[in-house]
Order: C-alpha cells, then sequence, then structure tokens
C-alpha cells in the first residue's frame, strides 16, 4: 500500500454520559479505497461518522484530513474540504419536489467554488445528477413532491445529494437499507463509477453480502472498538467477530 | 350515494412559473389581478379616505411591514416573539438623529433603518445559535429589558421620552412612502423567497443539518435574514417617528411584537402576502372596536382563535387556491 493517507483517525473517543459510543478507536483510509464499516447496533459507526463530519465533536482524540487537523473544524467547512456523507434516517424537504432539494448542495459555496464562479441552471445539473442514481427521467420522478417517494428513491435522493458536492471522501451512513434489491443493484454501478474516478468512500452498512462484494476491506466495531479491519472473508472468520455478532455463546 | 368533494384547476395555461403561454387579455388579467387589485388599492385608497382613516391606513402598512418581518424570519425558523424590538430600535435611532443632531427625516429614517436593523441584528447575534423556542423567549425577554434600561438609566428623555421631531411634509407623503417601501417588500421578498437563495433560508427551518451537510454555514445566512427582517421593521419605527412626532419607551411595547405575528398567523404564515393581508384586517377591526375599551383584546382573542381553527392554513392560502381551483361535489359508488 504506497497510497496516500486520505483520513487518519487517531485514539478518538466519545463519551456520551456514561456511555463511550466511540472508545479510543484508531484508523486510517487510503485515497480510492473502498471500506465497509460494520458493527451490531449501537457500536459506534454512526457516531464515528458523525464525528469525522464534525457534526459531534469528540471528548479525545483527533481526525486527519489529507495531514490536516479536522478535529474541531466546523461540519460546513469540512464539506467544503471534500468530505460530504449521507445520513441513515433521511428527511428531505418533503413538500418540494426532488429535484428542488438538490438545489442547496448546488448552492454550496464548494460546488461554487469548483464550478469557477460561473454557475449555470442548477435545475438541469440537479434533474441530470438525479437520474445518475436511478430517477427515470421519462416517468417525470424527478419532479415530484419527496413526501410521495418511495424509501428507496429518498437514499438515492440522499446519495445525489452528496454526490452534488463533488466530494473527494464520501461517507455512505447505511445506505442500502430501505431499498429492494433491484434498487441496490441499480446503485452498485454508481458506486463503482465514484471508484474508477478516484473517490475515496467509507460505507456503514448491515447488508454485509452486497457490501462485500464492492469493498476492498472491513472494519468492525463493537462497543465503540474496532475489533477486526482486513478482506472481508478474513474478518468473518475471527472468533471476536462471530462472538459480536452471535452473542457470547456463539 | 356518498359525494365527495373534487377540485380542477382552472383551465389556465399559465400556472407554471416559467412557462409564459399567455394568449389573451384574460389570462394576462387572471395572473396580474392579484398583484395589481392589492397595489391600486393601496395607491388609490388613501385620495378617497379622511383624516382619520389615513391614520388608520399608515398603522395598517406599519403593522404589514412588521408582520412581514415577522413571517420573514418564521420561514428561516427563527419564530420571534420580539418584532417590538426591531421597531423600537429604529424609532429610537431616527428619534435620536432627528433630536440630538438636527437630521431632517429624509436622512433619519433611512440612516435610522440600516443602522436599527444592525443594531438588533448585532444584539441577537449571539442568541442565533438557539432553535426554537429559545431564540423565541430571548427575543421578547430584550425589549422589555431595553424599556428598564431607559427607564433607570434616563438616557434619551427617560419616561418622558423625545417629543418635538420633525414631522414628515404632509399626511399622503407619508401615506404614500410607507405603502410604497411596503408594496416593494412585499413583491420584492416575495420573489426573494422563491430563488435559489429563498430556498436555502427556507431549508434551514426544515432541516437545518440537512443544509449544514451542504456545505453551507447556517449561522451567517441565519444571520443575513435576520438583518433582512430588522431592517425591515426598523423603518417602521423609524417612520412612526415623524409621524407621531414623539418617541418613547411605548414603541417597545408588547403590542409591536403581539400584533404583527397575530396578523401572520390569521393571513397565513409563510406567503408574505398573508401576513400583509392579516394586517389589512386586523388593524381597521382593532380601531372599530377601540370604542368597547378592555374588551377589545377579549374579542381580539376570539378572533384569532376562530381563525385558526377555522381556517389553520391562513386566509392567504385558502384565498390563493379557491382562485386557482374550482370545487364541486362528485358522487362516488360504494
Amino acid at each position: 500500500m504506497s497510497l496516500p493517507t486520505t483520513l487518519r483517525v487517531e485514539n478518538i473517543s466519545k463519551i456520551f454520559g456514561r456511555v463511550a459510543a466511540v472508545d479510543h478507536l484508531s484508523c486510517e483510509v487510503r485515497r480510492g479505497e473502498l471500506v465497509g464499516i460494520i458493527g451490531p447496533n449501537g457500536s459506534g459507526k454512526t457516531t464515528l461518522v458523525n464525528l469525522i463530519s464534525g457534526f459531534v465533536k469528540p471528548t479525545s482524540g483527533r481526525i486527519l484530513y489529507n495531514g490536516q487537523d479536522i478535529t474541531y473544524t466546523a461540519p460546513h467547512k469540512i464539506v467544503c474540504m471534500g468530505i460530504s456523507r449521507t445520513f441513515q434516517m433521511v428527511r428531505p424537504f418533503y413538500h418540494l419536489p426532488a429535484y428542488k432539494n438538490m438545489i442547496i448542495p448546488l448552492y454550496s459555496p464548494r460546488v461554487r467554488q469548483l464550478a469557477g464562479g460561473r454557475y449555470g441552471d442548477r435545475n438541469a445539473v440537479a434533474l441530470d445528477l438525479l437520474e445518475e442514481v436511478g430517477f427515470e427521467r421519462d416517468a417525470n420522478v424527478a419532479y415530484k413532491p419527496a413526501g410521495t417517494l418511495p424509501q428507496g428513491y429518498l437514499k438515492r435522493l440522499e446519495l445525489a445529494k452528496a454526490i452534488a458536492l463533488s466530494p473527494e471522501l464520501l461517507i455512505l451512513d447505511e445506505l442500502f437499507s430501505g431499498m429492494s434489491l433491484a434498487e441496490v443493484a441499480s446503485v452498485v454501478p454508481v458506486i463503482e463509477k465514484l471508484r474508477l474516478a478516484g473517490k475515496t468512500i467509507i460505507m456503514i452498512e448491515h447488508r454485509l453480502k452486497e457490501l462485500f462484494r464492492i469493498a476492498d476491506r472491513i472494519m468492525v466495531l463493537n462497543y465503540g472498538q474496532k475489533i477486526a479491519d482486513g478482506a472481508s472473508t478474513e474478518v468473518m472468520e475471527s472468533d471476536e467477530v462471530k462472538k459480536a455478532y452471535l452473542g457470547s455463546e456463539g | 350515494m356518498k359525494k365527495r368533494r373534487e377540485r380542477i384547476d382552472r383551465g389556465i395555461k399559465a400556472r407554471s412559473e416559467d412557462v409564459y403561454a399567455l394568449s389573451s387579455w384574460r389570462e394576462m388579467l387572471y395572473l396580474a389581478g392579484p398583484r395589481l387589485l392589492p397595489a391600486a388599492a393601496f395607491l388609490l385608497l388613501p385620495l378617497f379616505l379622511g383624516a382619520y382613516w389615513q391614520k388608520v391606513m399608515i398603522s395598517v402598512a406599519v403593522f404589514a411591514l412588521l408582520a412581514i418581518s415577522w413571517d420573514m424570519l418564521a420561514q428561516t425558523g427563527m419564530i420571534s416573539l420580539g418584532q417590538a424590538l426591531f421597531f423600537g430600535m429604529g424609532a429610537y435611532v431616527s428619534g435620536i438623529l432627528n433630536f440630538y443632531f438636527g437630521m431632517p427625516p429624509w436622512i433619519a429614517i433611512p440612516i435610522a433603518t440600516v443602522l436599527g436593523g444592525a443594531l438588533c441584528t448585532l444584539i441577537l447575534t449571539p442568541v442565533l445559535r438557539l432553535r426554537g423556542i429559545y431564540f423565541s423567549m430571548v427575543t421578547l425577554i430584550i425589549p422589555l429589558m431595553l424599556v428598564r434600561i431607559i427607564e433607570a438609566t434616563k438616557i434619551f428623555g427617560g419616561t418622558e421620552g423625545l417629543s418635538g421631531m420633525t414631522p414628515l411634509p404632509s399626511t399622503l407623503t407619508e401615506i404614500y412612502l410607507v405603502t410604497g417601501v411596503l408594496l416593494g417588500v412585499l413583491f420584492g421578498l416575495r420573489r426573494l423567497m422563491e430563488t435559489d437563495y429563498g430556498l436555502v433560508l427556507k431549508g434551514i427551518r426544515d432541516n437545518d443539518r440537512s443544509v449544514t451537510n451542504a456545505g453551507i454555514d447556517i449561522f451567517w445566512f441565519k444571520t443575513q435574514a435576520l438583518f433582512i427582517s430588522s431592517t425591515i421593521g426598523a423603518f417602521a419605527g423609524a417612520l412612526m417617528t415623524h409621524v407621531y412626532m414623539f418617541v418613547g419607551m411605548p414603541v417597545f411595547a408588547l403590542d409591536y411584537s403581539i400584533l404583527p405575528m397575530a396578523a401572520a398567523v390569521v393571513g397565513g404564515s409563510g406567503t408574505l402576502a398573508g401576513a400583509a393581508l392579516g394586517a389589512v384586517i386586523l388593524v381597521p377591526l382593532s380601531e372599530a372596536l377601540r370604542g368597547i375599551g378592555g374588551l377589545r383584546i377579549v374579542m381580539y382573542g376570539l378572533f384569532l382563535v376562530v381563525f385558526t381553527v377555522a381556517v389553520p392554513e391562513g386566509l392567504f392560502d385558502y384565498i390563493q387556491r379557491r382562485y386557482h381551483q374550482m370545487e364541486r361535489w362528485v358522487e362516488i359508488d360504494q
């Protein structure tokens, strides 16, 4: 592995009250890698994402992005530096058409900067991006109010909003949950395409089969600690992982 | 045989925001009518009104401005219970500029509008990070605090206030100044809220986390919305200083906070036009009820309750829907 490190998490902890959601965790993600993070419910996966994206500040430890300390950087600045994420719980603007939901990320300072100050028709860009994630243009899905769309579309809308920000590091928090098999199959090529474009991707997933097919490396969390890190086959062989997933008797 | 209410859009082609398929005068009038009618009413009515109702009209326009300013903040997710802060700040700044520095109204009012707005924004900046009820509580308290400060320190005339301000040349000047600004603010802000910038502001209200996640500094955008809103309120206050030729502690009174909010709720918040409509209804009503003294507040409360229950989306939305859609009862089987 000679690729440069995109993200380095150093000994980070987040304590909520008396519970350590993330407990002295360290990890590294290299440029262009697709890393999957798995773990039982409450193992600290989402908290880790919240820490990286700056929505939650750690109790101790630090986070480096391309060598720069972003531990205490405001979340909107982190986005503008090139880290964008999706949320597990989607909360779109329900009364607005799906494509209008895309306007806000397209209004971002990052997008304007990348576009060199000239920015044409945001609506057109929004429609193109939505088509990319599988909003069929012929069926005019993008024009329907977000509130009327099924969960699978809302998840893909969330993905399109993250892609709109042209991130270098994309963090997908349980993107596949709530999607049908067919929808997952339609999104996987989108993710593959992002990888080919050189994006670094972190995916939190409960749908292991789909994840293992595309991930380079899997990290397993339990009780806020990393209990395994490696290729999917060897990770699932680890006794500690089996214990975490199947209970201590397993 | 069951019946169901069916809604049908009126058959006018030019309904969409960017398709201009106007083919006849009738269609043009259909679109322009709802905009021209209130504008024409505001511009022509003063010529036919007596002196008393002319003053009422100024009051209507002032409260309409405060209601619009409230609605603008509400659309950005900030519920203010202290529009009196904006109003009073504009009123005092203009009063001070006129009283101590001898500036004529034509200079004092514009300066007070911008400076008053800036001062309010500055005062509220520390609480901008608070959400929901906490922001509301602080906005409620600040004007009350300022009243006590003026009372205790006796600055700017203390409890007596400052009197003998330079008036504007005539009542008609006052009316046309305030209604002109009202129409400009109303149509301008309605357009602004429809742009991508407005979408970001409304996004902050619906889901501020999602806006932050788009790399947008919500604190900075809230500051801008607050400045726009407080500037509108400050103008209303600055103007009234010269209409009353007096400025004193009553400018921070609760009336200037509650009535605009009531107007926006009755008219329908989120549309700006609804806020203005609410003021057009509530202010003359409150004048007409002046005769019954203290019971006025009771009538007023009843009125509010009836409206909130009967037309919860607000009058403006209701009228708009009836204008664009026909309703009819159709029979359905089963």
